[in-house]
C-alpha cells in the first residue's frame, strides 16, 4: 500500500473512532503513529502537542497535518488531513439532513430539552479545566476575570461584543506588560 | 451571498479557535447569531450531536452549520474554511518558523490569549445555564424544573468525576440528560 494511502486510512480510522475530540485523539494518534507505524518519535509527538496547543484549530487536525507533512510533504499533509476530517463530515452531513424532522417527534424533542441543559454544564466544565491549568499569577487571572465579566454582560444584555476583538485586546495587554517588563528589567540591569 | 458568509465566518473561527474544541464554541456562536443562521437552542443541540459523534467538535459544528444553511456545498465550504487556517499554520510553523513559538513575544501573546479564551468560554457556559434557569435580565422567567434538573445533572457529573476514577464522560452526561428530559418533560 502506498504511503499516501496508508496515511489516509490511518487517520480515517482515527477520525472514525474518536469521540469527544481533542485530547482523546492525541492518545490514539500517538498509538498509531509512534507505536505501530513508527512515523514519528515520542519527542516529536511532544513537539506536536506543544504546536497544537499554541496554534488555533482542532488539535487532531494539527497532528494529522504535521505527521502527514513529515512523511510525504504537502501531498502527505493533505492526505492525512482529509482522512481525519472525512468520517465526521459524512456522519454529520447525514445527521444534519434529518435532525430538523427528528426534532418534530415529541419524545425526541423532550429528550433534547434535557440535553440542552447538559451542554451548558459541559461548556462550564471545559472552562473550569482551562482555568485550572492557567498560571496562578495576577495578570492571567485579571485577563480571565475581565473577559468573563465583559462577555457575560454582553450575552445577558444582548450587546454585540466580538470575542475576537476581546482576544486581540488581551493579547495586546499581555504583550504590553511583557515589553514594559523587558524595559524595566534592562534599566534595572543597567543601573 | 451565503457561501461567502460561510467561508469568511468559518475562516475567522478556524483562525482564532485557541484552546481546543470548546474554545471554538463562543466564536461559532458569535458567527451564527450575527448572521441569524441558528438560535441558541439549535446550537446547543448541534453541540450535543457533535460531542456524541466521532471527530473534532469544531469540524462537526462547521459541517453542521454549513449543511443546515446551504446543503452539501455549504457543508464543504464551512468545513474547509474551519480546517484551512490550522492546516496552513502548522505547515508554516514546521517550514519557516520552528523557533517562532519559543520567541518571548509570541509566548507573551499566547499568555494573553489563553486566559481570555478561558474567561470567554466560562461566560458562555454560565450564560447558557442562566438563560435556561432564570431567563435574561430583559425577560426574567424562573424555570424551577430546568434549575432542579441542571443542579442534579451538574451534581452527578462533577460528583462522579471527583469521586470515581472513571467518572461520567461527556457522552454519558448527554445520554443521562436525554433520559432525564424524556422522563420529566414527557411525563408532564
Amino acid at each position: 500500500m502506498s504511503l499516501l494511502l496508508q496515511l489516509f486510512t490511518t487517520f480515517f480510522k482515527i477520525g472514525l473512532f474518536t469521540f469527544g475530540g481533542g485530547y482523546a485523539m492525541i492518545s490514539l494518534i500517538a498509538d498509531a503513529c509512534v507505536e505501530k507505524k513508527q512515523w514519528i518519535t515520542h519527542d516529536e509527538m511532544m513537539d506536536i502537542t506543544v504546536i497544537a496547543e499554541s496554534t488555533p484549530g482542532p488539535i487532531a487536525i494539527n497532528c494529522a497535518t504535521y505527521v502527514g507533512y513529515r512523511q510525504k510533504g504537502l501531498a502527505g499533509a493533505i492526505a492525512s488531513t482529509l482522512g481525519i476530517v472525512l468520517p465526521s463530515f459524512c456522519i454529520i452531513f447525514l445527521i444534519s439532513t434529518f435532525l430538523d424532522h427528528f426534532l418534530e417527534i415529541a419524545w425526541i424533542a423532550h429528550a433534547f430539552m434535557g440535553v440542552r441543559l447538559a451542554v451548558g454544564i459541559l461548556i462550564l466544565d471545559a472552562a473550569l479545566k482551562m482555568i485550572g491549568k492557567m498560571q496562578k499569577k495576577p495578570l492571567p487571572r485579571a485577563i480571565a476575570g475581565c473577559s468573563f465579566i465583559i462577555m457575560l454582560l454582553a450575552d445577558a444584555f444582548a450587546l454585540r461584543v466580538s470575542s475576537i476583538g476581546l482576544m486581540l485586546a488581551a493579547a495586546a495587554v499581555s504583550i504590553a506588560v511583557f515589553l514594559a517588563g523587558c524595559r524595566s528589567g534592562r534599566e534595572g540591569a543597567g543601573r | 451571498m451565503i457561501y461567502f458568509d460561510l467561508l469568511f465566518g468559518f475562516l475567522k473561527v478556524g483562525l482564532f479557535a485557541f484552546g481546543g474544541a470548546y474554545g471554538a464554541i463562543p466564536l461559532i456562536r458569535d458567527v451564527v447569531l450575527s448572521y441569524g443562521w441558528i438560535d441558541d437552542d439549535m446550537l446547543a443541540y448541534m453541540i450535543a450531536v457533535s460531542e456524541s459523534t466521532p471527530g473534532p467538535i469544531m469540524v462537526n459544528l462547521a459541517t453542521y452549520v454549513g449543511s443546515s444553511q446551504a446543503g452539501l456545498p455549504g457543508a464543504l465550504i464551512a468545513t474547509a474554511a474551519v480546517v484551512l487556517p490550522s492546516f496552513v499554520i502548522v505547515l508554516l510553523v514546521m517550514l519557516l518558523l520552528k523557533k517562532l513559538l519559543k520567541n518571548p513575544c509570541a509566548q507573551a501573546v499566547l499568555r494573553g490569549l489563553k486566559p481570555c479564551v478561558a474567561g470567554i468560554i466560562l461566560a458562555t457556559g454560565v450564560h447558557m445555564i442562566l438563560q435556561r434557569c432564570v431567563g435574561s435580565p430583559g425577560a426574567f422567567s424562573a424555570d424551577a424544573t430546568a434549575s432542579a434538573m441542571t443542579a442534579a445533572l451538574a451534581g452527578v457529573y462533577f460528583g462522579s468525576r471527583k469521586l470515581l476514577k472513571n467518572g461520567l464522560s461527556p457522552i454519558g452526561l448527554i445520554g443521562l440528560s436525554a433520559v432525564a428530559g424524556l422522563l420529566i418533560y414527557g411525563w408532564r
